[in-house]
């Protein structure tokens, strides 16, 4: 069996799912064995150099970036999996939908307590910089998601379970002790 | 006021694990429970703002502001939509003269929406001060508002015409109807009330008694179907300093009314039946936790428990068994369905907010105030007292093998004669319909929104744990009705009301799944967006607690019996639309900072 190929990427996340995805332990001697990295943060590889088999995304999609890059994904990746609370509901980051984006940059860059020194009251607007979103998106609003694994962070044992499935195309043992959320 | 709220703290001997009983009576003697109270209930009971302030903001029937001298609370169930509850919302608010959830200029009328108030046979229904009005008509409301108007009493709004069975009685007075319609041996007149703990208890020692229990083959009444007879013996094993008898009557499933007619018509076999488990377990206190919508049946419940007290039937040494004492409190709940599930039942009893705890471990271990417990439903109370008196292998001949006994059934909707059934488990839907008079029926409903929705080609279906398994509730739709938008639509808004917050799953999800079905039914959905629900339906699993892991049921369960009604609403030839527009969703920061938006680089 020819190797399967997989690329990562962290949206809006806080790389939480990335973390659990390393706790597979020793497993990881054997996913090595399974699959090959595309581009991914685990290997650094910045591009895509071939189409890929399973696209794994980490967080939701708040700014012009992370929806390039999940577009990128879905034209890359033959499946693509949302992996955690932020890819499939938006999770924290999403706490901000509700309030108008000019609050929270006001908060965030003048208004805040903790803002100091920014006596010219400057908001970052160089043409360099992705441009945020009116709200975060999960990322099956920007793009067709395959399948959905929940967590925050998903347990190692579910991410495992799950790719395993995925890759040798058998039927995924999913107890509740492993998706349960607490 | 501040000497008020003093008092009813004291009344409950300053207690911050009665904080619950505390927020009731505030919320019944002075209207609402402001700053001012929630100041003296942190100070007294030495917990934190923010302690109370989550307790008082989880619970539908408290609020923070007046809510009229006058509460009109308006069933929102899909039964009572059925029966015209739109019409009588209008009339309502044409009468009053403010919209729902506002209160009059003067202070004497407000009108709010609440969830099922188990009145399923008799809707479109409302709870006016702890009142129930059934049966309402646009004429009726004309004439409740103008008699609240003209300065009557609660009391003299309610006179019209009693229901039947119990409900004339002195300390009920209620014109909730009970509306018997077959009964077992549960809902049976031939028992005489006392006879199990007077003359068969003497006679068995606890380990017989649960060893009757469990040869009975007994399952949890409530809908999850635990052997009850395990579930005793557990807790008789587990160390504590004090065990625990609870009685769940929080009925919330919607379309579910059993345990009103079961405490209105057979107090005493309940309050039996529990210290029957208080003999088993080896426990002293029993608490019957019940929904505040049955808070109308407080002075009658009270009554029965003190004429048991005056039998011996409760109290010190019952039935001459040396050391077997046993009593009953009721603790009401204050609106919230997530408090049927009986860890929250629990958290709910020591006065906090009604989230489920984490399991294991299990309330047969550590339940309320951390000792073991066991909650059982009105209904397994109830029908222990049969088996007890008749003795575990005579139940097993009712029922079928794995669902032994009889069940009693809250069945609504379209049918003529809406009510409660007792039959035997093991009944078929179909035989179900014609007994209760349906006709031309398009889909039932069992065991409430969490359970399953099913269509004529599987009314050769029985009842029971092994196939189709039910707490109760049972509603019939007709033909005429549309299943997605006036049936699945109200139940997705229901559990997005109910959810406690604890697991973003069930916080969230049931959110998106609404959103997605009224997508669907604004006629934009696209087959991806079929294939996402039932994804989610199984992302939801990984909630903490069974109402969680079922709020996506309404749509589940009909988007695999009734998949065509889906199917028909969809966009021909479109594989993905979730119109997204990403120049229209950047335009807004881009204004705030003061630049062109630039697509090129992507």
């Amino acid at each position: 069996m020819s190797k399967q190929i997989i690329a990562t990427t962290s949206l809006a996340g806080c790389f939480g799912c990335h973390m659990s995805l390393l706790d597979i332990d020793e497993r990881i001697l054997q996913l090595i064995e399974l699959v090959e990295f595309n581009k991914s943060p685990v290997n650094d590889i910045k591009t895509f150099t071939k189409q890929v088999d399973i696209g794994i995304i980490e967080g939701g999609c708040c700014n012009s970036e992370n929806v390039a890059v999940l577009k990128d994904f879905r034209k890359h990746c033959n499946l693509l999996v949302s992996v955690g609370e932020c890819a499939i509901m938006g999770g924290l980051p999403a706490m901000r939908n509700g309030i108008p984006i000019g609050e929270c940059l006001h908060e965030a860059y003048i208004g805040g307590i903790t803002v100091q020194q920014n006596h010219e009251h400057i908001i970052p607007n160089d043409e360099e910089l992705p441009m945020l979103l009116d709200k975060v998106y999960p990322c099956h609003e920007i793009v067709k998601i395959d399948y959905f694994l929940p967590g925050c962070p998903p347990r190692a044992d579910l991410i495992w379970n799950a790719l395993y499935a995925l890759i040798t195309n058998t039927p995924m043992d999913i107890p509740y002790e492993v998706i349960k959320f607490d | 006021m501040e000497q008020n709220i003093t008092q009813i703290i004291r009344r409950y001997g300053n207690d911050k694990a009665r904080l619950l009983d505390m927020l009731i009576d505030l919320q019944e003697e002075l209207g609402f429970i402001g700053t001012q109270a929630v100041e003296l209930l942190a100070d007294t009971l030495h917990m934190s703002h923010a302690d109370i302030n989550q307790t008082l903001s989880f619970y539908h029937f408290f609020s923070t502001e007046p809510r009229g001298k006058f509460t009109i609370y308006l069933n929102d169930s899909v039964v009572a939509h059925m029966f015209g509850r739109e019409t009588i919302r209008k009339a309502l608010e044409k009468e009053v003269g403010v919209s729902f959830g506002q209160v009059t200029a003067d202070g004497l009328i407000g009108l709010f929406s609440t969830a099922c108030i188990g009145m399923s046979d008799q809707e479109p229904a409302a709870i006016i001060n702890n009142k129930v009005f059934t049966k309402l008509t646009p004429y009726r409301v004309k004439e409740l508002v103008r008699h609240i108007r003209d300065g009557r009493p609660i009391e003299e709004l309610a006179t019209e015409s009693y229901g039947d069975g119990k409900n004339p009685h002195p300390l009920l007075q209620s014109l909730v109807s009970s509306n018997i319609r077959r009964k077992g041996m549960v809902l049976s007149d031939e028992y005489d009330y006392g006879s199990v703990l007077s003359t068969k208890l003497p006679k068995m020692t606890p380990e017989k008694l649960i060893a009757e229990v469990k040869h009975s083959h007994i399952r949890g009444r409530g809908g999850a179907g635990f052997p009850t007879g395990f579930k005793w013996e557990f807790c008789r094993r587990a160390k504590g300093e004090k065990h625990y008898v609870i009685c769940n009557a929080d009925e919330g499933e919607p379309g579910t009314f059993k345990d009103r007619i079961i405490l209105t018509e057979k107090p005493e076999l309940v309050f039996e039946g529990m210290a029957i488990a208080g003999y088993a377990i080896g426990g002293d206190e029993g608490i019957l936790y019940l929904r505040y919508e049955y808070r109308y049946m407080r002075e009658y419940l009270e009554d029965v428990l003190q004429k048991m007290r005056k039998r011996h039937l409760l109290g010190k040494n019952i039935a001459g068994i040396e050391g077997f004492d046993f009593d009953i409190r009721i603790q009401f709940g204050a609106g919230a369905y997530v408090c049927g599930e009986e860890s929250a039942l629990i958290e709910s009893m020591e006065g906090k907010r009604g989230e489920p705890r984490d399991k294991p471990p299990f309330p047969v271990e550590r339940g309320y105030l951390n000792q073991p417990t066991i909650v059982n439903n009105v209904e397994t109370f109830a029908t222990i007292v049969r088996i007890v008196e008749n003795g575990g292998e005579w139940f097993t001949q009712f029922g079928t093998e794995d669902s032994t006994g009889t069940k009693i059934l809250s069945i609504s909707g379209d049918c003529l004669f809406p009510g409660i059934y007792e039959v035997n488990w093991g009944f078929t839907i179909a035989d179900m319909l014609d007994m209760v008079g349906a006709y031309e029926v398009q889909a039932v409903q069992v065991g409430g929104p969490s359970g399953t929705l099913i269509g004529p080609d599987e009314f050769y279906r029985t009842l029971g744990y092994s196939d189709l398994s039910t707490g109760g509730s049972i509603i019939i739709f007709g033909r005429q009705r549309n299943l997605l938008k006036d049936v699945v639509l109200n139940f997705m808004n229901f559990f997005i009301d109910e959810s406690c917050g604890s697991c973003s799953t069930c916080r969230i999800m049931p959110l998106m799944m609404r959103d997605k079905l009224v997508k669907l039914l604004d006629g934009n959905g696209v087959a991806q967006d079929l294939d996402e629900l039932q994804q989610w339906g199984t992302v939801l699993l990984a909630s903490r607690c069974g109402l969680g892991q079922t709020a996506g049921n309404p749509v589940i369960s009909s988007l695999k019996n009734f998949r065509y009604l889906y199917e028909e609403l969809l966009q021909k030839d479109v594989e993905f639309d979730q119109g997204f527009d990403l120049q229209a969703a950047v335009q807004e920061s881009c204004d705030y900072v003061g630049r062109v938006p630039v697509f090129s680089h992507h």
